[in-house]
């Protein structure tokens, strides 16, 4: 299997030219075969669950909660959605034609990674303003909850931190799909510079060669690098057991019980019935 | 980088007797196969080493490739029918003489004897800089070198241009669209496969590498014309550097068939302008039921080259189409207001200039 395309410049030098589509089809295996490996492993494990009675227990200490906490803002729904559609066709105007079912993908391309941007842009101004912007990275405070879930997802039945607002595996995948999709959104714009759109005028040589090369390289990589996320990202949203979370990012809110199940409410604070506000 | 050379690569020669046996090769081999028709593409490509196949596959041996038939209401001609053939052809210059001309048209009489109508259809493009073997986005790369600021484009496209600017090269490509031609092709599986002439060749925008739908293994047997066309009021013309031996500049065909003194309906197509020859349909429908005269054919013309994007040698390329498209619609050399009314159909093809 090939991972890299070459070509020859005028000065018949090599040069990088894109990576081989090989590597979709690798993608494409990996997001699969983490699909079927996970969900076996989820059937076959006896996965460990806070207890009903613990959860009741809580509820019945936490009754001045709200019936339903507010996970996701309208602005950030909208966000994502926008996002996942133009995600998704920019990966279907992408790959569709390399798999043989061919069409004028270009424009269509080029525009859906436009509406990207725009979305990438307004997500880095509200998530700055508007919500807590740390609460989604992943940084050394992390080990011991990452030390926990490990355990935990062995059967051990361990003390130790349970996720704030997002789950540990929930900020991870939000550090690849940002790697990822920078990567191909600032290399698609440089992109544009080749083809024929309405905001610039033409220039192939914008950079040199081998630069161009890698640029291409790059997007292509990023790009192969978001099916597989992609198909992780669909998969757990469809698990049942993860639901919930799909829901909310549906309507906005969990309910009281989901919250006080799978959060840590000392990590995760919300403003309660009374008014009374934490911070998130 | 191309150097000609004397001695072609080395591959394996295949010289099958009929078409499955022709595409049992062509799947054995897969993409290191190559289909051989006339040669007049293929050799240019093999002696500049610029193509490697690994097996060629000549067709000039299969007898059911070959030939002009009747076929329901019009003609079966085989993909391996030469081209002189086509233009020697009674029935051919009877009701289809637009396709004699866009024939007549090709390249040299030496040229005709040798190549076929199913190798001119399916010829690749003759960008230089694609036909010198750089790596550009046609042979697999990520940049037009036609498309840049100190390129010699002045062949190029000015339509339909999508990161490739190459045009497509064939003179009776345009005829047989304009004659609703249905081309038949064998698919790799062994079925049968009819498109329509239009829908035979694609642009950069659908597929960058290549100029028809032809896959791997797919043969193109035949090309269908129906009697839709035949005998209608004909215009063809191909303005290239010299009168022969040379690729269109940019050629236009049409067929029009005339109530009184309007144009009932009309079928228009235009090659060199475009990785794929155009048909023109908003024109076709813009003149329908319009008298056919010089007001008729400006107003087409100006719509025909909409949307035209010259580069930076081949601006000339826009008025050169305007002006043909206006020709196709209202004649040449008749007084204006009355051009080709009631011109006989045989005399359809003297227009030509």
């Amino acid at each position: 299997m090939d991972v890299l395309t070459w070509a020859r410049d005028p000065w018949d030098q090599p040069i990088l030219s894109h990576v081989s589509w090989d590597l979709l089809w690798a993608s494409l295996f990996a997001g699969v075969a983490f699909l079927i490996a996970h969900a076996s492993y989820m059937v076959l494990s006896a996965h460990r669950k806070r207890h009903a009675a613990e959860t009741d227990a809580m509820e019945a200490a936490r009754g001045h909660l709200p019936a339903r906490i507010v996970r996701h803002s309208l602005p950030a729904r909208l966000f994502h959605w926008v996002m996942a559609a133009s995600m998704f066709t920019l990966l279907m105007t992408a790959f569709l034609p390399i798999v043989g079912i061919q069409f004028a993908w270009v424009t269509w391309h080029w525009m859906a990674g436009l509406v990207l941007t725009g979305s990438i842009l307004f997500h880095v101004v509200h998530a700055t303003v508007w919500l807590d912007f740390w609460s989604i990275w992943v940084g050394p405070r992390d080990i011991p909850e990452l030390k926990a879930e490990v355990l935990r997802e062995l059967g051990h039945d361990v003390p130790g931190p349970k996720p704030g607002k997002y789950p540990l595996g929930n900020r991870l995948y939000h550090q690849a799909i940002v790697a990822a999709g920078l990567s191909v959104v600032a290399t698609g714009l440089f992109m544009m510079v080749r083809v024929r759109t309405p905001f610039f005028t033409r220039d192939p040589y914008l950079f040199s060669d081998s630069t161009w090369g890698f640029t291409y390289v790059l997007h292509g990589l990023a790009g192969v690098g978001l099916v597989g996320l992609v198909i992780a990202h669909v998969y757990f949203a469809v698990r049942p057991d993860k639901w919930w979370i799909t829901k909310s990012m549906i309507l906005g809110w969990i309910t009281r019980r989901q919250y006080l199940e799978h959060h840590d409410p000392d990590r995760w604070t919300v403003g309660d019935a009374r008014g009374t506000s934490t911070p998130l | 980088m191309a150097v000609i050379r004397d001695v072609m690569p080395a591959f394996e020669l295949f010289q099958p007797a009929s078409i499955e046996a022709a595409q049992e090769v062509l799947d054995r081999y897969g993409s290191g196969a190559w289909v051989l028709a006339g040669g007049l593409d293929s050799f240019d490509w093999l002696k500049d080493r610029i193509k490697r196949p690994q097996a060629l596959v000549d067709l000039m041996g299969i007898p059911e490739l070959k030939g002009i038939r009747p076929w329901q209401d019009g003609l079966e001609i085989g993909a391996m029918t030469t081209l002189t053939e086509v233009v020697r052809h009674p029935a051919v210059r009877e009701r289809y003489s637009i396709l004699l001309e866009a024939a007549e048209a090709a390249a040299s009489p030496q040229i005709r004897n040798q190549g076929t109508l199913g190798g001119n259809v399916t010829q690749d493009t003759r960008c230089w800089y694609y036909r010198a073997g750089w790596s550009c986005y046609r042979a697999g790369g990520n940049i037009c070198y036609a498309d840049t600021p100190e390129a010699i484009n002045r062949e190029h496209a000015i339509l339909d241009a999508d990161r490739c600017v190459a045009v497509s090269p064939s003179d009776t490509a345009p005829a047989l669209i304009v004659l609703d031609a249905q081309m038949v092709i064998r698919t790799a599986g062994g079925d049968e496969r009819i498109v329509a002439a239009q829908d035979y060749f694609i642009g950069p925008a659908t597929d960058i590498t290549r100029m028809t739908i032809l896959r791997p293994g797919d043969l193109l047997t035949a090309i269908r014309l129906p009697g839709t066309w035949g005998g209608a009021r004909f215009y063809f013309e191909k303005v290239r550097d010299r009168a022969v031996w040379d690729f269109a500049l940019v050629s236009v065909a049409s067929a029009m068939v005339m109530n009184g003194p309007t144009i009932e309906r009309m079928r228009l197509s235009v090659n060199g302008v475009a990785a794929r020859p155009l048909r023109l349909e908003a024109v076709e429908e813009i003149v329908r039921g319009k008298p056919r005269n010089e007001a008729t054919a400006m107003m087409a013309a100006n719509l025909a080259i909409e949307g035209a994007q010259p580069l930076k040698f081949n601006a000339y390329k826009v008025p050169l189409m305007r002006n043909l498209v206006k020709r196709a619609i209202r004649g040449v050399g008749l007084p204006q207001g009355q051009a080709a009314l009631g011109v006989s159909k045989g005399e359809a093809g003297t227009w030509t200039s």
